[in-house]
């Protein structure tokens, strides 16, 4: 098993190198550089001075002396600064992730929380009303656009009602640590996070419940109530088990999906995390921090890829590596 | 003569196809007696796995329709809660499935499968099921059996997985087997060992036994009794023995005619005409084998055939069988003058 964790996660190494290339190549094909997005608006400074600062910060190097400049410091934690913001990009970066990190995996709780009983009931209980509430439901979190259920949310609970702050992820006045803190950060995480869970369900409902109903009607289904087991046990140790498995497999992507796809609730509720930052940082050319968070994101694909494996490889002996 | 152990009697199995219930199983009656082997033979389609699955509960409950009676230890089976069913199946009734590649949870071990059943019936503790469990995977012919206790069903090969579907059947040492075609999927050299292994488990444990098969070699070998069945009805019934040896009803005839080793220096295999008839297209009036025996006529059949005991144990449904005749065998006759037996 430890074996198998290390050889995916030295799999990975390669699989980065791929991506920062990739990266890097993108970034530079763009039209512009460091020096022309800080000076080109600039009438004090010359094209000669432009030429010279190019020359004393590496610009006119060949690409892979660049590259490896860039990936060198990368590596250490040094993405460089920020155009825009005059600060280096890791800083920036640094309440941001957690910000993020935070929102996806309350998120990807709560997504859980109702998908996993809604689609056992609506897999158990096929063409019941039940089933038929929750499949309705399911089609309409589907059609349904992040963006607008977001801003309506926020029109009605915090604009209308009033009851949970406008934007933002926590009154900076508080002490970090106390109750209240505790009770300011989840009452601005609860409305984002609800936009994003309550239709971000319909994949993991529409699954588990196709998958039950699939699994209701195998061969071993009909041994073990030839053994004798009770209606409720032949689902929580027979068919609900394989049903999970794949899951269970899909939860690491499921949580750096959401890590990476967090831009409209954060940009909407105006809170703190990568994706809004992404945005403005597009919107701005601030190409050092867009890069930076392309790899980050990226990086984040990768590893929920190897989560996912481990889980699956834990989850399933079909599959299991000695 | 013995104590019978279970009773089907007029037993109707109805599936829902689209609002309408069509019957798979149509008034069949059976009687397997405590130690008895009843070979249940007949096409793919005629009825026999459903009325299997009926004994058991196995039908889903909605789209399935139950007459009749199944009784068993004093209780007819049909009209049990699904609790109360679930105290017999596994317990006194174990039941053997076609298909050992998918009959088993791929997800958990092979020992807690065999276990599981005495979790519900028995009460034992955890070394002593794993005891019995043991002892089981031996009775079955496996011989590394603390290694297969450990297993998952991915692991085995088919053959292997069969004998531990048997021990899962066995488990709780039940009175009554359901054997629901147990080698159809398997190999012919698996197929023969899992055979004497079923033979011999019948000899040492005394249960009755139920083997549903369309295998007519398998049939000669294990069977006490035998019946056919064709188009959701029993059409004869007879000792192993009568059958094989003075087989009655036009079926069962062409069926036995139908198999290689009974040419006799005939060039042709006998084939019998058209095809089984669909559940929503079989026509429930007359001799249900008449449209596949067209040169017999109209008036040999019964309008409504009954079962005669044409010799002492011996059933057969309706008249047609006194005057059935193949054609090939009357080539060249000129008149055929009816012989009634």
């Amino acid at each position: 098993m430890l074996k198998f964790i290390l050889r995916r996660a030295l799999l990975m190494i390669p699989q980065l190198i791929l991506l920062s290339l990739i990266i890097f190549m993108l970034s530079k094909a763009m039209p512009g550089d460091a020096v022309t997005g800080a000076f080109m608006s600039n009438p004090n400074v010359s094209p000669e001075q432009v030429e010279k600062i190019r020359e004393k910060l590496g610009l006119n190097d060949p690409w892979y002396e660049q590259y490896g400049r860039w990936i060198g410091k990368a590596v250490q934690g040094d993405f460089g600064q920020s155009y825009v913001h005059k600060q280096p990009v890791t800083s920036l970066l640094a309440g941001r992730i957690e910000n993020t990190v935070l929102l996806s995996l309350f998120t990807a709780i709560v997504i859980y929380l109702l998908a996993i009983p809604l689609g056992i009931v609506a897999g158990r209980w096929t063409d019941t009303w039940a089933d038929k509430m929750i499949v309705t439901y399911n089609y309409f979190a589907f059609a349904t656009p992040l963006f607008i259920f977001a801003l309506l949310m926020l029109f009605l609970f915090s604009f209308i009602l009033g009851w949970f702050p406008i934007g933002g992820s926590g009154n900076i006045r508080i002490d970090p640590g106390s109750w209240e803190y505790i009770v300011d950060r989840a009452k601005h995480l609860f409305l984002p996070v609800m936009s994003g869970a309550l239709i971000g369900t319909y994949g993991t409902i529409q699954y588990l419940r196709n998958d039950i109903i699939d699994q209701k009607i195998k061969d071993y289904v009909k041994t073990a109530r030839s053994k004798g087991v009770p209606e409720g046990k032949v689902y929580t140790r027979h068919i609900l088990r394989n049903s999970l498995l794949p899951i269970a497999a899909f939860l690491g992507y499921e949580i750096t999906g959401l890590i990476s796809g967090s831009i409209f609730i954060e940009s909407i509720y105006s809170y703190p995390g990568l994706g809004q930052l992404f945005l403005q940082s597009i919107a701005q050319r601030d190409f050092t921090v867009v890069t930076a968070l392309v790899m980050v994101s990226g990086a984040a694909v990768i590893i929920g890829t190897l989560l996912s494996d481990i889980i699956l490889s834990i989850v399933d002996p079909r599959i299991r590596i000695e | 003569m013995k104590n019978p152990v279970l009773e089907i009697k007029d037993l109707r199995t109805s599936f829902n196809i689209k609002g309408d219930y069509y019957a798979a199983v149509d008034g069949v009656s059976i009687t397997v007696h405590e130690n008895e082997v009843v070979a249940i033979v007949g096409e793919s389609g005629c009825g026999k796995s459903a009325l299997a699955l009926s004994v058991m509960g196995l039908h889903d409950r909605k789209a399935t329709k139950l007459e009749g009676q199944v009784n068993f230890a004093g209780q007819n089976l049909l009209t049990l809660t699904r609790s109360r069913l679930d105290k017999v199946r596994g317990k006194d009734i174990g039941m053997i499935f076609q298909d050992p590649m998918t009959a088993l949870n791929p997800l958990a071990i092979i020992g807690r499968q065999i276990e599981e059943p005495m979790d519900y019936h028995m009460k034992l503790s955890a070394s002593e099921k794993k005891k019995r469990t043991l002892e089981l995977l031996r009775r079955v012919g496996i011989k590394n059996e603390q290694r297969v206790y450990e297993q998952y069903p991915h692991e085995l090969s088919g053959g292997m997985r069969q004998r531990v579907v048997i021990a899962i059947a066995l488990a709780c040492d039940p009175v009554l087997l359901l054997a629901d075609e147990p080698t159809t999927a398997l190999d012919v050299t698996i197929q023969a060992q899992i055979m004497d292994l079923m033979k011999e488990l019948q000899n040492q444990m005394k249960t009755g036994i139920i083997l549903i098969t369309h295998d007519l070699g398998v049939v000669a070998e294990m069977a006490d009794r035998v019946v056919v069945m064709y188009a959701g009805e029993v059409v004869e019934i007879a000792d192993v023995k009568d059958l094989f040896e003075n087989p009655l009803h036009p079926y069962t005839r062409s069926l036995l005619n139908s198999i290689p080793s009974n040419m006799e220096g005939k060039e042709k295999l006998h084939v019998i005409d058209g095809i089984v008839p669909s559940i929503q297209n079989l026509d429930r009036k007359g001799c249900r084998f008449a449209p596949r025996i067209a040169w017999i006529p109209e008036e040999d059949h019964e309008e409504i055939p009954e079962m005669h005991e044409a010799a002492p144990n011996h059933f057969v449904r309706c008249s047609c069988y006194k005057t059935f005749y193949f054609p090939e065998d009357r080539v060249g006759e000129k008149e055929y003058v009816a012989t009634n037996s």
